[in-house]
């Protein structure tokens, strides 16, 4: 049992869980990680979360945190002793919060649709607006980082954790439909990117290595594309 | 620095400062003292004593809005500054014509509102309410312990994803569609009804973060349920949620900028015969 009762709802495949999962190792804070059943809901879950009723929360002294970025956020400002995910500046701080909000509300539904796309024509209609949305993250990285390695600078940050969750995804549908997403011709800085994230020390060991991740998406992706369609 | 000004007109000057102030000076015929955030000012010409008061302090600068009148969006942002005490330069947008100044302050949404701060832009109505708070101390939007803050970011995002589209849509609907459109706002209704009870407003004992973005349930959803003639927020069932708005409504600021509801009955109007209009076109 973690020694400040910091709990974690969620399952390893799932991309918004890995950014808690995330953010908890830059702070070198210690939790129970509680695997939920994608086929049925537990009832912690359900109790934790009624309004959504999905992974991941964050349970901390009995008390629930959902959605992944306010998760994160949390986690940022509770255990403010340690490394900082967000810049100190409040217009950097805004910058961050606008590229995370871009991902998840613009970029995020253009992955998910290319995910389930099934078929030649669906799958190339589906790629061109995700990797236009990369082309424009790549921009975005350039500012963001001022020469170093993160979004964040030289160390990982809330835009990179906001991002860089969803790569062991893209590599899977990568795979899956052969295709390109990570084009170093197009997107060289977001290419090295994705190799220096996924080596992070807060990062390797929660994401999950394709192979496995490929097999866990066979049995998953009928869900994923009956939600998709819901 | 002077936000709340009060002139005293004395028929004798015999003023007698109370206040230990650390710099008491007279230049020509006025005598001032400045304590902390307050200033007092003297006239010994027109015998006129002024209070200035320093609302916030913090980094100033100059702040422009570029907004859209009864966006409930734009709203949001100039309640925060109001509050804040922030001058600011508000800078109307033809949403219909988009000038140059908006696509290049946000070339990814080309979206009202934007904040210019510094001639630097920021975007998003909720990243804008943060920036805000963070920016200009005083008066405090979102509240100081983590758990509450993260509670407040939930129902801000909740409310703007789930509540806004769902009356809109109940407001569109027709027949059978618009009584399970209405049912379904009314089950997220009740959510937010739950976090109301026995509070006077979202943030406490006075306006923050969450009642500026639940702001829209005052005469933006007054409006919509004009136009789509139906009751969303029905004082029955909400009777908390209903109590808040009488409050938040009555607060002098909040009521100074909000737009009046026949502008919005006449915009949300425009929009659903707009919406009509294409759809017999098509069919």
């Amino acid at each position: 049992m973690a020694e400040n009762d910091v709990k974690l709802l969620g399952s390893w495949p799932s991309t918004f869980v890995m950014r808690p999962r995330i953010a908890l190792n830059i702070k070198s804070v210690d939790y129970d990680f509680l695997e939920e059943q994608i086929a049925s809901k537990g009832e912690l879950l359900l109790k934790s979360n009624p309004v959504y009723k999905k992974i991941p929360v964050l349970i901390h002294y009995g008390k629930p945190i959902c959605e992944s970025l306010i998760i994160v956020q949390y986690i940022d400002e509770y255990w403010s002793s340690g490394p900082s995910i967000f810049p100190s500046d409040p217009c950097d701080r805004a910058i961050a919060r606008f590229w995370a909000c871009y991902i998840d509300d613009k970029w995020f539904p253009l992955l998910r649709r290319l995910v389930v796309a099934q078929g030649d024509d669906a799958i190339k209609a589906a790629l061109y607006p995700v990797v236009e949305g990369l082309v424009l993250l790549e921009d975005a990285f350039k500012n963001c980082s001022k020469g170093n390695k993160f979004f964040g600078g030289d160390k990982i940050g809330y835009v990179d954790i906001a991002l860089g969750c969803f790569l062991g995804w893209m590599s899977v549908t990568e795979k899956m439909n052969n295709i390109k997403l990570l084009d170093e011709a197009k997107i060289p800085r977001l290419y090295k990117w994705a190799g220096d994230f996924c080596a992070d020390s807060a990062v390797k060991d929660v994401m999950p290595e394709t192979d496995k991740l490929a097999e866990a998406a066979k049995a998953l992706l009928p869900k994923i594309r009956a939600d998709a369609s819901s | 620095m002077q936000d709340l000004s009060l002139e005293i007109q004395f028929e004798r000057v015999a003023l007698d400062f109370s206040i230990q102030g650390r710099n008491k000076k007279r230049i020509l015929f006025i005598n001032f003292v400045i304590y902390k955030d307050l200033r007092v000012e003297q006239n010994l010409q027109t015998n006129c004593i002024s209070l200035f008061y320093r609302f916030s302090t913090g980094r100033m600068g100059e702040v422009k809005v570029i907004g859209s009148s009864g966006s409930v969006f734009c709203t949001r942002v100039e309640w925060a500054l109001k509050l804040k005490g922030v001058a600011y330069e508000y800078i109307q947008e033809n949403l219909l014509n988009k000038s140059e100044l908006l696509i290049n302050s946000n070339p990814v949404h080309k979206k009202v509102p934007v904040l210019l701060h510094d001639d630097k832009p920021i975007v998003e109505s909720l990243v804008i309410l943060e920036y805000i708070d963070e920016t200009w101390k005083g008066y405090s939007l979102l509240p100081q312990d983590p758990h509450e803050r993260a509670t407040a970011r939930f129902w801000a995002k909740f409310v703007d994803e789930t509540c806004v589209i769902g009356s809109w849509q109940a407001m569109q609907a027709e027949g059978e569609a618009k009584a399970r459109a209405i049912e379904s706002v009314q089950e997220l209704f009740a959510f937010i009804e739950k976090q109301i009870q026995g509070k006077k407003f979202f943030g406490g004992e006075q306006i923050g973060y969450l009642d500026l973005v639940m702001g829209w349930k005052c005469h933006w959803l007054s409006a919509m349920e004009e136009v789509g003639q139906m009751k969303l927020l029905d004082q029955e069932k909400f009777p908390s949620l209903h109590q808040w708005a009488e409050n938040f409504k009555q607060n002098p600021i909040i009521h100074e900028i909000m737009p009046p509801q026949e502008n919005l009955v006449n915009y949300f109007q425009g929009g659903l015969n707009y919406l009509r209009s294409l759809a017999t076109n098509k069919g």
